[in-house]
């Protein structure tokens, strides 16, 4: 059996996969029904003074017929009285000593830090995650991301905590800045037990186009939401990543953003995190996504021969590199399979109106086209030979453009053509050349002028 | 005669006719059925779809416009190429024409071409439905003073005048029934679409500012030689003749009756009919046959034979018509043909011959006779032809049973006179009807303004 447990900075759960403070976990029935679904950890809805909410407050985006791509709220904190809270998680714990309940927290005070960190710990918790993310509301109030964005203030109150804490204290951070590597760097000079990224992207999701509101509509008014679910993904492993590598960071990283299912989760974890958290995937769907998730993981670990989820933490850090360390000397071209081409010609107009104009058609009553229907005579509902494309190689810039439009799986394939060259990165070029622009003129021309 | 500009011709539809018992195969997408369907569809450039459209509607771009949810203006895209756009929806055997192009047959199978009908009548219902039709079509330029007459209300003359009022000129169709529409409206099957469609989008047309005379038969009621006379052009959209027969004896028997005509009863009339009727036989092997078959068995004939006088290869009717006419209970007698209709005064029974090819030629086998009793005889041997009244006009032309015309303009061999639809074609689809005639209507502007 694959070993899915994970140490997070001291925090111990059975897998790496937690509820994000956020509703779902916003009361103990929610955390404890999740942990009977499988999920290994929770970090609480976020405590601190209590507030009250607007409605409406969650708005979507969605993408050619797949719902909530995107999502968007501009909720507040937990709106539950502190002392319910905490019964709570009290509670939780005591009947799940064996997973990860982590308390976020919220407060302005160096006085309200160490009350409210006394209190959380005596309900027995597992360590503890400052919410210096949330980037709609509670930011106006000088919280959240208003914390997060400075990275002095970030420093200051981290220390604060690290002096109250007796668990382990995980920064959460906000993507609305330039370098998250900034105030990551600031958390851990804090001494910082680990870190929690992203929070939500400040955003409009959408406009009522009779109304004139953007959404979410509270009235005849709206303000900026907080910005999550699978479209966030891509900005949120990007900024793990940074984080992993930077050698002033050094901190285990609990990944979050787009996460929904165990492919998620092992890109993130490849990246660096040791954990993950969850918050649109379960709005959306509830908690049964988890059995997925602790399925497909233990299966994939399986099959790239790792016993347990540890192993794979950080495993593709090493090849995330800047730009100028790649190689430049490495070559793809397209192929198209024309026993898999059904004729749409996207890849001709993508390649053509999007790229280097270099996927065309064979000539009416050309040998090539001769061959080409050849090579299809046997194919059972082939599309006519003449609206088959082919590549022209000598063309091809090698870019991926057509083979991600094309909507035949293995159709168009990228083939390595590198044949038997040598590393050389741009960094290489400009030392052996001397300068940017003699590397440039020393290397082979990537377009064709076509007129 | 009647004069109408517009009127409601519907409401002229007995509410009683045998055709609304009829289920109907085309039900009308939701709004979320249409976009997830039009999201399937890829896009394809320069699609293939399109160039099977014999009006060439540029359908890539409408199911987009559906996919935006930008409805109107893809019911203007399918407009702008075929005015008959909400019949064809429902009539046009698109099996073999746009569906039957779409790249997703050249796919493996697990999903089925986009469904382009479905799509465009979901547009255009829409269009109907917001009564936006003639706002869509744009303002009509400057009257011409040019007059034209047209012959027969069918798809034909109602895309040729359409296009031309559109242009400025003055349109008077002239149609021996009462009703237009031609045989969207008596002729097309139930289940496809009912009269009250095909009334509903003539009635469209109309509206324009097309003229519409009933009940004047041209070649009787009026001459050609005037029409000649009094109009700047002629177009000649009358369709096929009369049902054909057989030329067998007992064929004057009460109860055998033409295909079209029996068709044209069950669509428009509001009488009783095939009471008593156990067995019924269509004979024939085109498409009429097998409607009229398949609606003997939809109004409750429990005995419906189809007699052809050779294999089922051979039958010219649509292999997916012949498989709906198995499902609905369609009996086929392959090889056989009838030689004798027996009854008193009403037939009773009809005798038949096997037939059999002997050296190319199909020949009655001798001594094969047998009887099958039949209530209800139903002539689907083709139509006859209108050669005399088109010939009527000097200079035109008539081979091969049917008008000779340049096939990218509808001119005849009289400079005035332009023909299109299945009196120019030999008969075909409806489809083909509205690209002729609103190819000739093109020309004869040309010619009307010299451009
Ligand atoms: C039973 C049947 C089912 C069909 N089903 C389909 C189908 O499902 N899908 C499809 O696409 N096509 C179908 N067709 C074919 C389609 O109906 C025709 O191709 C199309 O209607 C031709 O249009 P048209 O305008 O040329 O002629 P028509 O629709 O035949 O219209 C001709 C008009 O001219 C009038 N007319 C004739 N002579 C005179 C005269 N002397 N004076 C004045 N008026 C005159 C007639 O009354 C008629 O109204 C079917 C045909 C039949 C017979
Ligand atoms: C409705 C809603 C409320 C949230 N509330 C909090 C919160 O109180 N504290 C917090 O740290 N993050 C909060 N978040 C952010 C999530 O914890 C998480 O960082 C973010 O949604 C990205 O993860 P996802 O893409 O899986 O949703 C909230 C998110 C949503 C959608
Ligand atoms: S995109 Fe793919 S399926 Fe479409 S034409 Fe190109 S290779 Fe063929
Ligand atoms: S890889 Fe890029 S350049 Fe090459 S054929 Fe495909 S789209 Fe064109
Ligand atoms: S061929 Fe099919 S998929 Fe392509 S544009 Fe036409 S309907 Fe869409």
């Amino acid at each position: 059996m694959v070993d899915l447990s994970i140490n997070l900075a001291g925090i111990k759960s059975p897998n790496p996969f937690w509820l994000a403070s956020a509703p779902p976990a916003n009361t103990g029935d929610q955390v404890m029904r999740a942990f009977d679904h499988g999920w290994g950890g929770a970090v609480w809805k976020t405590l601190g003074d209590q507030i009250v909410n607007v409605t409406s407050r969650f708005g979507a985006l969605d993408v050619g017929g797949s719902k909530v791509v995107g999502f968007n709220n501009i909720e507040l904190i937990t709106d539950r009285p502190l002392e319910v809270n905490l019964r709570e998680i009290t509670e939780v714990k005591k009947r799940y000593p064996h997973h990860a309940v982590v308390v976020s927290l919220m407060v302005e005070t160096r006085d309200e830090w160490r009350d409210i960190i006394k209190r959380s710990e005596d309900t027995g918790c597992d360590g503890l995650e400052l919410n210096f993310g949330c980037p709609h509301g509670m930011c106006e109030r000088g919280m959240g991301s208003a914390v997060g964005q400075e990275p002095r203030v970030l420093e200051e109150i981290t220390g604060w905590t690290k002096e109250f804490a007796r668990t382990p204290v995980l920064v959460k951070l906000t993507p609305n800045i330039t370098d998250v590597r900034v105030p990551g760097r600031a958390a851990a000079r804090a001494k910082a037990d680990g870190l929690s990224l992203i929070n939500t992207i400040k955003s409009i999701i959408g406009v009522d186009l009779d109304k004139m509101v953007p959404y979410p509509v509270v009235g005849t008014k709206s303000t900026n939401g907080g910005y999550c679910g699978p479209a966030v993904k891509p900005i949120a492993m990007h900024m793990v990543a940074q984080l992993a590598q930077d050698a002033q960071v050094r901190l285990p990283i609990s990944g979050i953003g787009g996460i929904s299912n165990w492919r998620d989760a092992a890109e993130f974890m490849a990246l660096g995190a040791t954990s993950v958290q969850v918050c649109t995937a379960v709005m959306h769907y509830g908690f049964r996504i988890v059995e997925d998730m602790i399925d497909g993981l233990s299966l994939f670990l399986k099959d790239k021969g790792m016993n347990s989820a540890m192993e794979l933490v950080g495993r593709a850090v090493p090849a995330f590199s800047e730009w100028g360390q790649l190689d430049m000397n490495h070559k793809v071209i397209a192929h198209i399979d024309e026993l898999r081409c059904i004729g749409c010609d996207l890849c001709h107009v993508a390649c053509r109106d999007g790229s280097h104009d270099c996927i065309h058609f064979h000539k009416e009553g050309s040998a090539a086209l001769v061959a080409q229907e050849e090579k299809i005579r046997a194919r059972v509902g082939a599309p006519p030979a003449a609206r088959i494309p082919y590549v022209a190689e000598d063309e091809c810039t090698g870019c991926n453009l057509c083979s991600l439009v094309c909507p035949v799986d293995g159709c168009i394939t990228m083939n390595d053509v590198t044949k038997n060259k040598e590393f050389q990165s741009w960094n290489d070029r400009v030392a052996q050349y001397g300068s940017a622009k003699a590397a440039v003129e020393n290397s082979p021309r990537m377009w064709k002028d076509k007129h | 005669m009647h004069v109408t500009t517009t009127i409601s011709f519907q409401s002229q539809l007995p509410g009683d006719r045998p055709e609304v018992r009829f289920k109907d195969h085309h039900p009308s997408l939701t709004e979320r059925e249409a976009v997830l369907e039009a999201r399937r569809c890829l896009y394809c450039f320069d699609a293939p779809c399109q160039q099977a459209c014999p009006t060439s509607i540029d359908i890539a771009s409408f199911i987009r416009k559906i996919s935006t949810g930008n409805t109107l203006a893809a019911a203007r895209t399918i407009l702008s190429a075929n005015i008959n756009a909400l019949s064809c929806a429902r009539v046009c055997p698109t099996q073999v024409l746009c569906e039957g192009a779409c790249v997703y047959n050249h796919r493996d199978g697990s999903q089925p071409p986009i469904h382009i009908g479905r799509l465009q009548q979901f547009a255009m219902e829409a269009a109907y439905a917001k009564n936006a039709v003639a706002s869509l079509l744009g303002d009509k330029r400057a009257s011409t003073g040019k007059k034209i007459a047209l012959l027969g209300a069918g798809p034909a003359s109602l895309a040729c005048a359409a296009e031309l009022t559109l242009r400025g000129h003055q349109c008077v169709i002239l149609e021996q029934r009462a009703l237009p529409g031609g045989l969207n409206t008596n002729g097309v099957a139930p289940y496809k679409m009912k009269a009250d469609v095909g009334l509903l989008e003539a009635e469209m047309v109309l509206g324009l500012g097309v003229e519409l005379r009933t009940g004047v038969t041209v070649g009787k009621d009026v001459k050609p030689e005037d029409l000649l006379a009094e109009y700047d052009a002629v177009f000649l959209g009358v369709g096929l003749g009369p049902d054909g027969r057989l030329a067998v004896p007992g064929e004057e028997l009460a109860g055998i009756i033409g295909a079209v005509e029996l068709i044209d009863q069950v669509k428009t009339r509001g009488q009783p009919l095939f009471e008593g009727v156990a067995h019924a036989v269509v004979v024939g092997g085109g498409n009429t046959a097998i409607d009229v078959a398949r609606e003997l068995r939809g109004l409750g004939v429990p005995e419906v034979t189809m007699v052809y006088r050779r294999g089922p290869e051979h039958m010219s009717a649509y292999a997916h018509e012949q498989d709906g006419a198995r499902h609905d209970g369609v009996r086929f007698l392959h090889w056989h043909v009838p030689v004798r209709f027996n009854g008193e005064g009403k037939v009773s029974s009809l005798t038949l011959a096997r037939t059999r090819l002997e050296d190319g030629r199909l020949r009655n086998v001798p001594g094969s006779e047998a009887d099958v009793p039949c209530e209800l005889v139903a002539m689907a041997v083709g139509q006859g032809t209108l050669k005399d009244l088109c010939t009527a006009f000097a200079g035109v032309d008539f081979r091969d049973g049917h008008v000779v015309v340049d096939p990218d303009t509808g001119a005849t061999g009289n400079a005035k006179v332009f023909a299109g639809g299945d009196v120019a074609n030999g008969g075909k689809e409806v489809v083909n009807a509205t690209a002729e005639g609103k190819r000739a209507a093109l020309a004869m502007d040309r010619m009307l303004t010299g451009a």
